[in-house]
């Protein structure tokens, strides 16, 4: 069936959307959840288990006390209020990746209740409420092999690597976004771009969603004006920021077509497909199964101590966004050029080269310039482009002691984003140093002099504009590595002419 | 030498060992040969472990040899309920879905009576997953009691309680979830003690009912029985629900009993469990054991604990709805039993089907029950309605220990019944536990001491304290042992 779908305006012209996002956040814990195995990871399959986590008969879970306080302070970070008692509860399903065919997760008494998130977009502050954060259990992983799609269809066999089993997964849950209108899909990844910078700014979890660490699933409704809302679907495998937009927008745009066709929405799980960027419908939830939730009895209840609790909201770091006025002020930036910086993701770049001692100017020209245009030509982020903040300083020192002029900078840039050393050591290998022995430079210039007697007589006659000649041919010898301004200065100082 | 060797105390046996008198070897080779001599009959043991055990007491004399001072219980066999992890030794619980498994590691407990020097002799027989009161449900076939072998030895821990009665263990750990330590020992006329919930580590304890497992201590004397107890229990950083202190000091309060004073205790008869329910001479040994206890000084009262007729309805939804959630696990993917698994079925059809061939009726029953009791509609009504009737239960205990020391009743309504008497009726083997169940619901202590016989066949009286007053229930026991004495089946 082949339907023309909607133009996007004539969607939000005609329907509300209300958007709801859950997202799952793997914790930087050195242990596992419930028991003491390392959290590393890329370990070779199921070498990081242990009877707890693998769910052996008779083996009990022990919560990480570290977990709890990362999650506390999400919460915390997130406004919400702390639970003073709560527990552990579980949810029953059989699946192989789950080892007890339970996974130790929280029903109704999560951890941190009721919070919110404020998210700019296009200037406007959004508040996005925060309906509940609690504290989970990871499943393992399975790989289907044997079949063309490493999906379970036309797999021969599936193997389980646990490894993952038992790491610490905080879920973050929002209230409903009603009211956004046509910025719904902007907003949907305005606040998980905003999430990611506040947990990544607690230092809990390295939230990396190509990697796993942050997983986002995307609930859309439509309905028209002044209607109740519309049935929901949830869609799952969302595996970027820019996929969250897409995914909201696409959904939009599919339920219009449905709904304008006299269809109804089915309430289900659909797949996002990065590569033609629709959704697909998943398994149906109208048939999902009863979890049978009931309270973990291993466990025993969790009740953070109040003063704990009010040591680690004294201890928040500086939020995201507020720590980002602050920088734009000291940067001095206008509100487009900080955006600017916001969208190349270069902030914590430039702060981070500035700590290490270049002049915020120096340190937005790199990340900004040569370096953006490498990550978009190689299509990473910037942080993965290859060089790091410390040696983008290292390299503006270079060139602000004069051995390095703006072209060698880049050819040595070129070599630390090729890996091959610290900016001096490829200067140094390379041979790339400005030419400032006054020696072989007043030799290159006197060469210079003498082969341009025309030249040379124009600038002595008070032309020193045609001066750019004879430096030029200085440079050509030297192989660029003269500092020009040194290369017009010696010029005119052995034609006898004021500069 | 043997025969005289099987018939000592776990106390006499340690102190034979300590003192040079009899090594561990002998003493533990004297207990695998009677095994030999009378388990075919009895069936208390799923896996003698000869090599493993032999091992273990040679360490000890070893150990003695080298000037090392030995603990207590040293050298001293002791038998263990399947139930337990034991590291490379087999653990099936009494079902065949664990046919076979070797666990990777040990149980707590059983750490630490390979830490205490005890030597395990082997694994003994239990209704599957702990849940039965004869050992009828096990997979592997049914013991048989030793006072009489066409009658059943109780359960879930029939295994155990068999061992001691027959003289093949001297010592045995069990597991009570409502009654599964006690009854065997009331009906086996031994002595089986259930710590408080928390006192003793459930770590590699395979799960029925979380909230109400509890590893204990079985024994022929009340003084063995504290001595293993206290060499099992105590604080566990593995298991969350571990209670962070000390044991109460059980063996004091043992050896206090044994002097046979019990000025000054106050014991309540629980009026619900006095008469009704209780075969006649079970009524009549129990009375006899109060005014024994009267005369030892104790001050008995009755006390009405009137949630306590709900306890038995209240634990058949927990229980089960625990229990349809912890074996969940046992699907053929990662150990034991796999059915179906020929490269046609899929995964849903291969777990299906190991569980249809792995599980027992009883413990489908129980899975299907809790289901039930757990789904989304029912859970309030069932479930939520249970934990309700959990802490009323509770505030009667509370109620009642601030009346009494202690509280008493049978242990069991009925003497050791006919092998098959009651396996057509689930309700008829529930009633086994009727007196038990309580003391599992609220956590506290509670131990079966041999108090009379009733047609030949052993009475247990039931000492239920509050929690983490098992010194208590320790002190009534010794004092009554020392007034009764203990019982000895007749020769098999």
């Amino acid at each position: 069936m082949t339907t023309t779908l909607p133009a996007y305006d004539e969607v939000v012209a005609r329907f509300e959307p209300v958007i709801g996002l859950e997202t799952h956040v793997e914790l930087g814990t050195n242990t596992k959840m419930f028991c003491g195995c390392p959290t590393d990871f890329g370990g070779a399959p199921n070498t990081r288990v242990c009877p707890v986590c693998l769910g052996l008969p008779g083996s009990l879970p022990v919560a990480n006390k570290a977990a709890i306080e990362a999650t506390i302070r999400i919460g915390l970070a997130l406004n919400c209020s702390i639970a003073e008692w709560c527990r552990f509860a579980r949810k029953n399903y059989f699946y192989p990746d789950m080892p007890k065919n339970f996974q130790i997760s929280q029903y109704d008494e999560p951890l941190c209740v009721d919070g919110y998130l404020d998210v700019e977009v296009n200037g406007e502050t959004v508040r996005i409420g925060i309906e509940r954060v609690h504290l989970e259990e990871d499943t393992g992983k399975t790989l289907h092999v044997g079949g063309a799609t490493g999906r379970i269809h036309g797999a021969t066999e599936s193997l389980v690597d646990y490894n993952r089993a038992g790491i610490p997964l905080v879920e973050i849950v929002t209230k409903p976004v009603t009211g956004t209108g046509a910025l719904a899909p902007e907003v949907a990844r305005a606040y998980v771009t905003e999430l990611r910078d506040v947990i990544r700014s607690l230092g809990v979890s390295d939230v990396r969603m190509e990697e796993g660490s942050l997983r986002c699933d995307v609930n859309t409704s439509l309905n028209l004006p002044g209607e109740e809302w519309g049935t929901r679907t949830e869609t799952k495998n969302v595996n970027s920021l820019r996929s969250v937009e897409r995914a909201v927008r696409s959904e939009m745009i599919r339920q219009a077509s449905v709904l304008d066709a006299g269809g109804r929405i089915t309430q289900e799980t659909r797949h996002f497909h990065e590569d033609t960027g629709d959704t697909t419908p998943g398994r149906s939830k109208e048939t999902a199964t009863d979890y049978r939730y009931f309270p973990e009895p291993d466990l025993v209840p969790l009740a953070p101590d109040p003063t704990w609790v009010a040591e680690l909201k004294a201890a928040l770091p500086e939020l995201p966004r507020l720590h980002r006025r602050r920088l734009q002020e000291q940067w001095g930036l206008s509100d487009l050029d900080m955006q600017s910086v916001l969208n190349a993701g270069a902030v914590e770049l430039i702060e981070a080269t500035v700590a290490a001692g270049a002049t915020p100017a120096a340190a937005r020209k790199w990340w900004l310039g040569e370096l953006s245009r490498r990550a978009n030509e190689a299509g990473v982020e910037l942080a993965d482009v290859g060089a790091t903040p410390s040696q983008v300083a290292e390299l503006q020192s270079l060139v602000d002691a004069g051995k390095l002029n703006d072209k060698l900078a880049r050819t040595v840039l070129e070599g630390v984003v090729g890996g091959e050393g610290t900016p001096t050591e490829i200067m140094t290998n390379r041979n790339l140093e400005v030419v400032s022995d006054t020696g072989a430079l007043t030799a290159a210039v006197d060469e210079a002099i003498a082969a341009n007697p025309d030249i040379a007589d124009k600038v002595r006659g008070g032309k020193t504009a045609a001066a750019g000649a004879l430096v030029g041919a200085v440079m050509k010898t030297t192989r660029g590595q003269a500092d020009a301004k040194t290369v017009r200065e010696l010029i005119l100082e052995r034609l006898g002419v004021q500069g | 030498m043997s025969n005289d060797l099987t018939r000592l105390t776990a106390a006499e046996l340690a102190g034979l060992v300590s003192k040079g008198e009899a090594s561990a070897v002998e003493v533990t080779q004297a207990h695998l040969d009677r095994i030999t001599a009378v388990d075919d009959r009895v069936h208390a043991f799923l896996h003698v472990d000869t090599a493993g055990a032999l091992a273990a007491a040679r360490a000890v004399d070893e150990r003695r040899a080298a000037g090392e001072k030995l603990g207590p219980l040293a050298g001293v066999p002791v038998a263990v309920k399947d139930v337990l992890t034991t590291k490379g030794v087999p653990t099936t619980v009494g079902s065949k879905i664990l046919e076979g498994w070797r666990p990777p590691y040990d149980s707590t407990i059983v750490q630490r009576l390979r830490d205490a020097g005890t030597v395990m002799l082997g694994k003994t027989n239990m209704d599957e997953f702990a849940m039965g009161s004869s050992t009828e449900y096990s997979a592997y076939g049914t013991t048989h009691n030793p006072w009489d072998l066409s009658r059943i030895p109780g359960g879930s821990g029939g295994g155990s309680a068999a061992a001691l009665a027959a003289y093949e263990a001297p010592l045995a750990i069990g597991s009570d979830t409502g009654g599964s330590i006690r009854q065997p020992g009331a009906v086996t006329g031994t002595v089986g003690a259930k710590p408080t919930y928390g006192g003793t580590s459930r770590y590699g304890l395979v799960a029925f009912s979380s909230s109400l497992d509890t590893p204990g201590p079985c024994a022929r004397t009340v003084l063995d029985a504290a001595l293993l107890h206290e060499a099992i229990g105590g604080h566990d950083p593995r298991d969350s629900t571990s209670i962070p202190a000390p044991v109460p000091d059980v063996v004091a309060a043992a050896k206090l009993g044994a002097t046979g004073d019990l000025t000054g205790v106050k014991l309540g008869v629980v009026r619900e469990f006095a008469g009704e329910g209780a075969e006649p001479g079970v009524t009549a040994a129990f009375r006899d054991a109060v005014d024994t206890l009267t005369k030892l000084g104790a001050e008995i009262v009755e006390v009405s604990c009137p949630h306590f007729k709900y306890a038995l309805p209240a634990y058949y939804l927990i229980a089960p709805s625990e229990c349809s959630s912890n074996l969940a696990r046992f699907d053929g993917v990662r150990f034991g039993l796999r059915v179906g698994d020929d490269g046609n079925r899929s995964l849903e059809e291969v777990m299906s089907l190991t569980r249809e061939a792995g599980f027992g009726p009883e413990v489908k029953r129980r899975i299907m029950i809790g289901t039930y009791a757990l789904s989304s509609g029912y859970y309030d009504a069932y479930y939520g309605q249970a934990q309700k009737v959990r802490t009323l239960i509770t505030r009667d205990f509370t109620a009642a220990f601030e009346q009494v020391d202690a509280l008493i009743s049978p242990t069991t309504p009925f003497v050791a019944f006919p092998i098959g008497a009651r396996t057509s009726d689930p309700y008829q083997m529930y009633l086994a536990d009727l007196f038990t169940i309580p003391t599992n619901l609220y956590g506290g202590p509670g131990i079966s001491v041999p108090c009379g016989l009733s047609e030949g066949l052993p009475v247990g009286l039931q000492i239920m304290a509050p929690t983490m007053a098992d010194d208590r229930m320790y002190r009534v026991a010794a004092a009554l042992e020392s007034a009764v004495g203990t019982f000895t089946p007749p020769a098999l």
